[in-house]
C-alpha cells in the first residue's frame, strides 16, 4: 500500500487544497500570513515532486481510485510519473516557489479582504502545471491544460488598472482557448477511433487498427495545434509577446520559464505515447513538421527579439526563439536530442526567470522598462547589473551553464547545419540582452535617437510595488541569484545530466541509453556563441542611428499587430500548414 | 450520409466561429464567437457517443442490459467541457469590462497599445 505512486495525486491536490484554503481564509488573514502559507504549500509540493522523481525508475503509474483497466479496457483516470513528467512538475513547483518568494515585497498592498487571492492563483497555476505534466490520459491533460491557461489569463491581467495588461490578457485568453478547443476536438476524434482516453492505450489501439488515415491525420493536426499554441511556435506565437510584456514580473517568470515549455513537453509526450507506432504518424513526417516550424520559430523569434526596446517584450521574443530550438531538438527524434532538450529547458528556465526578475527590479525602481529611456540610469544597481550580465551570458550558452550543456548535446544530435542555426539564434538573443545590459546598467555608447516606429516602447509601465524602490529588497535580489546558481548547477552538478538523460530515454519510446557529458566541440561552440553575442552587442551600442537592418525587419514587425482577429487567422493558417507538412507520409503510408 | 452529417456540422460550426473571431469588430462579439467554436466540440462529443436505437445512459427506469445505451463517457466529457467553457467566457468578459474602462472602446481595431 505504501507504493510511492499513491502519492502522485498529491502533486495536484496539494496546491489545489492550499489555494482553496487561501481563498476561504483570505479575508481574515493578514498578508504576512497568507504568503508564507502559499510558499509552504508550493515548497512542499516541490519537495514531493523531487522525492518522487528520484524513485521514478521504473515509471510510476497510478490509476486513481483503483479503476485499473480490465481486459485492456480502461475507463479510469491514469497519472504517469516518469522522469520527464516529474521533472517538469518539479520545475514548475520550484519556479512557483521562486516567484512567490520574489513577490514577497512586490505587489501593492492587496485590497483588504483579498490578501489570499494572489498566492491562491499562483498555487492553482502550479497545480494545473503539475497536473498537465503527470496526466496519463488525454482528457485530463486537456482539463489541466485549460486550468493552467485560465489561471494564467487571470494572472496576466492581475493588475486590472493597467490598460495594456487587460488587452494582453484578453489576447492570450482568446488565442489559447481556441487552441485548447482544437486540442479537444483532436482528442475526441482519437476517442471515436479507439474508445480509449489513456495515452498508451490509444497508441496500442491505433497500431492494431492499421496504417494511418485521414482521421488520424486530422486528430494529430488538431492535438498538435493546441500544444503548439501553448508552445508559441510560429505562426501560433503572436499572443506570447503581448501577454509576457504586460504580465506582472513574477508571473512572467512562470510563463516563460515553464508554461511555454510545457507545450513542447505536450508535443513530445503525445507523439511518443500516441502517434509513434505504425498506426500513428510516420516519424519522417513529424520530423519535417517540427523542423520547419522550429526553424521558422527560432528565426522569427531571434529577429524580433533583436529589434525590441521594451525589455520584457525582448525577453518574451527570446523565449519564442528558444522554444523554436526546443522544437527542433524534439523533432530530431533521437534519445540523445530529447535528453539535450530536457537539460536545455532546465537551464533556460533558471536563466530566463532570473532575467525577468532583474527586469522587475529595474521596473520598480525607475518606473520604466524602456531600453532607450533607461540609458545609463541603472549604474547604481551594481548587484542587479552583475546578475543581468551573468543571465545574458547564460542565455548565450556560456559553459558551464546548463543551457550550454543542453544546447551542445542537442546540436550534436541535430547535425552541422542545424548547429549553425543554434549558434546564431543564441548569439542574436543573448546579443540583444547584452545590449540592454550595456546601455541600461553601464551607460555605454551614445543614447539612441528617438524616431517614430511601429513598436511598443517600455515607457508608461507602472511599478508593481507600492512606491518606487529606494533599495532592492533582499528577496528580490536573492531569487535571481539562486535561479542563476541553479542553472549553473544543471551544467556542473556531477551525475545530474546523466540522470536526466537516462530518465528521458527510459520514458521515450526508443529506450536506448546515451551518456550526457561535456565535449570539447560543445564547449567551443558555447564559447563561440558567447563571444559572438558580446561582439554583436558591442556593435549595436556604438551605433547612434537605429539598429542595422531595421528596414528589412519592418514587414515582420507589422505582422505583430496586437489585433485578435489577425492572430486567429494566423492560427488557422498554421494548422493548415501543419496538415500540409504531415500529409505526404499519410498518403504514401 | 446521415452518419457523416454531425461531423460536418461540427466542422462548419468551428470554422464559422473562427471566421467570426477573425473579422470581429467588437470584443464581446468575439467572445461569443469563441463560445461558438466551443459549441463545435459539444456537437462532436455527442456525435461520437451516439448509437442507433440507444437510449440515455440513465438506469432509473430501465433494466440494466435490456437496451443499448449511448456512450456515457463522452457525455461526462461534454459536461466538463461546458464547465471549462463557462469559466473561460466569464473571465474573458470580465477582462473586456476592464478593457472598456481603460481604453474606452471594445473595438479590437482601436486597441493599438501592443504592436511591433
Amino acid at each position: 500500500m505504501n507504493h510511492p505512486s499513491h502519492l502522485l495525486p498529491l502533486l495536484v491536490a496539494g496546491p489545489l487544497l492550499g489555494a482553496a484554503l487561501l481563498v476561504a481564509c483570505g479575508s481574515r488573514l493578514p498578508r504576512a500570513a497568507a504568503e508564507p502559507v502559499g510558499c509552504a504549500v508550493s515548497a512542499a509540493t516541490a519537495a514531493l515532486a523531487i522525492h518522487l522523481a528520484l524513485q521514478s525508475s521504473p515509471p510510476l503509474v497510478e490509476w486513481v481510485g483503483d479503476w485499473v483497466p480490465r481486459d485492456g479496457v480502461s475507463v479510469g483516470i491514469v497519472l504517469v510519473g516518469d522522469g520527464p513528467a516529474l521533472g517538469m512538475a518539479a520545475l514548475a513547483s520550484l519556479l512557483t516557489l521562486a516567484a512567490l518568494a520574489y513577490s514577497w515585497r512586490y505587489f501593492d498592498e492587496p485590497p483588504r479582504r483579498h490578501t489570499g487571492s494572489y498566492p491562491a492563483l499562483m498555487l492553482l497555476f502550479q497545480g494545473g502545471m503539475c497536473g498537465f505534466a503527470i496526466a496519463g490520459d488525454l482528457f485530463n491533460a486537456f482539463v489541466f491544460f485549460e486550468l493552467m491557461s485560465v489561471v494564467a489569463y487571470a494572472l496576466t491581467g492581475h493588475r486590472v488598472e493597467e490598460a495594456r495588461a487587460v488587452q494582453g490578457a484578453l489576447t492570450f485568453g482568446v488565442v489559447n482557448s481556441l487552441g485548447a478547443y482544437a486540442l479537444l476536438m483532436g482528442i475526441v476524434l482519437l476517442y471515436a477511433r479507439t474508445g480509449e482516453l489513456a495515452m498508451t492505450q490509444i497508441g496500442r489501439r491505433l497500431d492494431a487498427y492499421g496504417p494511418p488515415d485521414a482521421l488520424v491525420l486530422a486528430a494529430f493536426v488538431l492535438v498538435l495545434t493546441g500544444f503548439l499554441v501553448k508552445a508559441a511556435a510560429v505562426p501560433f506565437h503572436f499572443w506570447l509577446p503581448d501577454a509576457h510584456a504586460v504580465a506582472p514580473t513574477p508571473v512572467c517568470m512562470l510563463l516563460s520559464g515553464v508554461m511555454v515549455e510545457l507545450g513542447v513537453y505536450g508535443v513530445w509526450r503525445v507523439y511518443g505515447d500516441v502517434f509513434a507506432g505504425p498506426g500513428g504518424i510516420p516519424a519522417a513526417d513529424l520530423h519535417r513538421a517540427l523542423l520547419v516550424l522550429g526553424v521558422l520559430t527560432s528565426v522569427v523569434g531571434a529577429v524580433m527579439c533583436w529589434y525590441q526596446r521594451h525589455i520584457k517584450r525582448l525577453l518574451a521574443y527570446s523565449t519564442v526563439a528558444h522554444t523554436g530550438l526546443f522544437l527542433i531538438g524534439v523533432g530530431v527524434l533521437t534519445p540523445a536530442a530529447d535528453g539535450g532538450v530536457a537539460l536545455y529547458i532546465l537551464g533556460h528556465a533558471g536563466v530566463k526567470a532570473a532575467l525577468f526578475a532583474c527586469t522587475g527590479i529595474v521596473l520598480d525602481r525607475y518606473g520604466s522598462v524602456d531600453e532607450h529611456a533607461l540609458h545609463g540610469r541603472g549604474r547604481e544597481l551594481r548587484g542587479v547589473a552583475v546578475l543581468f550580465l551573468v543571465g545574458a551570458l547564460g542565455l548565450a550558452g556560456l559553459p558551464p551553464f546548463g543551457t550550454a550543456l543542453g544546447k551542445a548535446l542537442t546540436e550534436e544530435a541535430a547535425g552541422p547545419a542545424l548547429t549553425v542555426l543554434f549558434v546564431l539564434v543564441s548569439t542574436v538573443t543573448a546579443g540583444a540582452v547584452l545590449r540592454v545590459a550595456a546601455r541600461v546598467f553601464f551607460g555605454l555608447g551614445p543614447r539612441p535617437e528617438e524616431h517614430a516606429a511601429y513598436e511598443t516602447t517600455g515607457a508608461g509601465e507602472r511599478p508593481e510595488t507600492r512606491r518606487r524602490l529606494k533599495r532592492v529588497p533582499d528577496t528580490m535580489s536573492a531569487v535571481p541569484a539562486l535561479l542563476l546558481a541553479a542553472s549553473l548547477a544543471v551544467g556542473v552538478a556531477p551525475g545530474f545530466a546523466a540522470a536526466v538523460e537516462h530518465s528521458v530515454s527510459e520514458a521515450g519510446s526508443a529506450g536506448a541509453f546515451t551518456s550526457a557529458h561535456w565535449t570539447l566541440a560543445g564547449v567551443l561552440l558555447g564559447l563561440t556563441s558567447t563571444l559572438l553575442a558580446v561582439a554583436l552587442a558591442a556593435l549595436a551600442v556604438t551605433r547612434r542611428e537605429g539598429l542595422p537592418g531595421g528596414a528589412w525587419a519592418g514587414p515582420l514587425r507589422r505582422l505583430q499587430s496586437g489585433h485578435i482577429g489577425d492572430y486567429v487567422a494566423w492560427l488557422l493558417a498554421g494548422a493548415a500548414l501543419l496538415g500540409a507538412l504531415t500529409l505526404p507520409g499519410v498518403i504514401n503510408g | 450520409m446521415m452518419s457523416v452529417l454531425p461531423y460536418l456540422v461540427a466542422v462548419w460550426i468551428f470554422l464559422a466561429g473562427c471566421y467570426g473571431l477573425a473579422t470581429s469588430r467588437n470584443l464581446i462579439h468575439a467572445v461569443g464567437c469563441l463560445a461558438v467554436c466551443q459549441a463545435a466540440t459539444y456537437v462532436l462529443l455527442i456525435a461520437v457517443g451516439y448509437r442507433d436505437g440507444a437510449t440515455a445512459p440513465v438506469h432509473s427506469d430501465i433494466e440494466p442490459g435490456s437496451r443499448p445505451l449511448v456512450d456515457p463517457v463522452v457525455q461526462a466529457l461534454a459536461l466538463t467541457d461546458v464547465v471549462v467553457g463557462a469559466t473561460v467566457t466569464a473571465l474573458l468578459l470580465a477582462l473586456i469590462l476592464q478593457i472598456s474602462k481603460r481604453h474606452g472602446t471594445v473595438d479590437p481595431d482601436e486597441l493599438s497599445e501592443l504592436r511591433g
